[in-house]
């Protein structure tokens, strides 16, 4: 599947602390990783493990101790990417409309940003309202993030986040706080979504199911330093339907990335009993 | 009868009811003009020298207003750079702090001084009593954005400019007219206290002279406009608040208008 070999994201060496002297914290010790364009890549792992440091990273709203970060070839930050986010809460603005709130990144991000004025009562107006109706939140742009459920308010996120055509991404938990059902319905919304237009994604998640079925890739981390400690390639063909879930090479995958997080919970200096689920 | 109009009936009633209590008071334990005027005759007051009143009134409308809207001006400017900047913050909190404790009575002879006395130095005092709480507000308004919106609009590359006005500054509004209404009754004792130090107009000037020629029905009739006059802008004030930043308040006829 996808893979295309042209790398779009590069980690290389990268080493990230906190602090210094005697209070120095690694958040993230040597990482490796390599991302091709249009690749979708899940990192999972305990808390506290750096993946959304990477995430950061990648964006550029940390930078590295040492080691580089590569985005579309050159250093980042060097070449304006368009990066869209989004993260476990969805952070609309309760003063504007779901529409204008998806609208948002156009108003911001070059080359949209120029047009914003003339364009925004037609081309971009019918863009957003196309996203939405995407997600399925058709008939939903007039109203206010308040008169939305979470899981609405969640896709509204996503159309926000993909609005501006990004290269890149990045979802940081965007599901976590879901219900089962809401949640499997909008990893069907997110795979369309990432099937239509062909983003880089790099997607940080709790659940082990979540990864297997989105990613094409998905890399294990562990703690205190982070790091990879595995990288496994799903090769299950698209579209995926939750049925897939539940076969037998499925199920065996997410025992893997289970055991392989329960290590890594268990050499944790630190008692694993912060009641979180690996 | 609907449940709204039914309360405000209920408050009405309690409002009427407190003035009526104040004048069987005075009737009934024969309470002295001088002490304490009856509600009744500090409206006859007010009515019978209404034109020698009016035009204080004028005055100190003009004057409070002048002063708030400067306050509101340098407020948010102050508010905004203490907001968004980690010095101006360190260096401009203690600076306020330490001067909104300082008595504004002791401020007006200095501006006597600086500007004579006049409009002037009642303009400045109602300015520097109203700012304190609109910095305050707005700086708390900027500061309390999530810092994962921060992220967003950071990978979006938006500029310092672009985050204050499309996330900071809407964020900060319901706090911004939280503070104009107390703002605005603050100005209002402002401008009396400075007219009643240095000024030969205005409804403190007007009081001030009352008071000294024992006339009290007349200065109880000046506090009564001057509650008059702020209640009146608090309620204007609330009505552009609703207006503005119903999405605060998640009311319905906020959407649809």
């Amino acid at each position: 599947m996808s893979n295309a070999r042209d790398e779009f994201v590069r980690l290389q060496q990268v080493t990230l602390s906190y602090g210094r002297g005697e209070r120095v914290v690694h958040a993230l010790g040597e990482t490796n990783l390599t991302v091709g364009k249009g690749d979708f890549v899940a990192l999972v792992g305990p808390s506290g493990c750096g993946k959304s440091t990477i995430l950061k990273l990648v964006t550029g709203l940390l930078s590295a101790t040492t080691g580089w970060v590569m985005v579309a070839g050159r250093e980042v930050g060097a070449e304006p990417v368009r990066v869209g986010m989004a993260f476990q809460n969805p952070t609309l603005l309760p003063w504007l409309s779901i529409r204008d709130n998806v609208m948002l990144p156009l108003k911001i991000v070059p080359p949209f940003r120029q047009e914003y004025r003339a364009k925004r009562k037609t081309e971009f107006r019918d863009r957003a309202d196309a996203l939405l109706e995407q997600v399925g939140l058709k008939g939903f742009a007039d109203k206010y993030p308040w008169q939305l459920s979470g899981g609405m308010l969640q896709r509204a996120s996503l159309c926000r986040a993909l609005i501006h055509d990004p290269q890149l991404l990045m979802l940081d938990e965007p599901f976590g706080a879901l219900d089962q059902f809401t949640r499997e319905e909008l990893w069907a919304v997110l795979q369309d979504l990432w099937m239509t237009r062909r983003p880089t994604v790099l997607l940080v998640t709790h659940d082990l199911k979540e990864a297997g079925y989105l990613a094409n890739r998905v890399c294990v981390m562990r703690a205190r330093p982070g790091h990879i400690v595995e990288d496994r390639h799903v090769d299950l063909p698209r579209p995926r339907t939750i049925d897939m879930t539940y076969e037998p090479d499925f199920v065996s995958l997410t025992q893997r990335l289970r055991a392989l997080i329960v290590s890594a919970r268990a050499d944790d200096p630190l008692p694993a009993a912060t009641g979180e689920p690996a | 009868m609907s449940p709204n109009t039914r309360r405000h009936l209920q408050s009405a009633a309690v409002i009427i009811g407190f003035f009526l209590f104040w004048e069987a008071a005075c009737v009934l334990f024969h309470v002295k003009e001088i002490v304490l005027p009856r509600p009744s005759q500090i409206l006859v007051t007010l009515w019978e020298r209404a034109p020698a009143i009016w035009p204080h009134t004028v005055q100190t409308l003009y004057t409070t207003l002048v002063g708030f809207a400067l306050g509101i001006v340098s407020g948010v400017l102050i508010g905004v750079l203490i907001g968004s900047s980690r010095l101006a913050y360190d260096v401009g909190y203690p600076l306020l702090v330490g001067f909104s404790s300082i008595p504004k009575v002791a401020v007006v002879p200095i501006f006597v001084l600086w500007f004579g006395a006049g409009t002037v130095p009642a303009v400045l005092t109602a300015m520097i009593m109203s700012l304190f709480p609109i910095v305050v507000n707005v700086a708390t308004g900027l500061a309390t954005t999530e810092p994962e919106l921060e992220d967003v609009m950071k990978a979006l590359r938006a500029t310092k400019l672009d985050i204050l006005f499309n996330v900071g500054l809407p964020r900060a509004m319901p706090y911004f007219f939280a503070s104009l209404k107390v703002s605005v009754t603050l100005a209002f004792v402002g401008t009396v206290i400075a007219e009643t130090v240095a000024s030969n107009r205005g409804i403190g000037n007007l009081m001030m002279i009352a008071s000294s020629s024992f006339d009290v029905p007349l200065v109880f009739a000046g506090l009564l406009v001057l509650a008059l006059l702020g209640v009146g802008l608090y309620a204007i004030f609330s009505v552009i608040e609703g207006r503005v930043i119903g999405w605060a308040r998640r009311k319905d006829d906020f959407a649809m208008g």
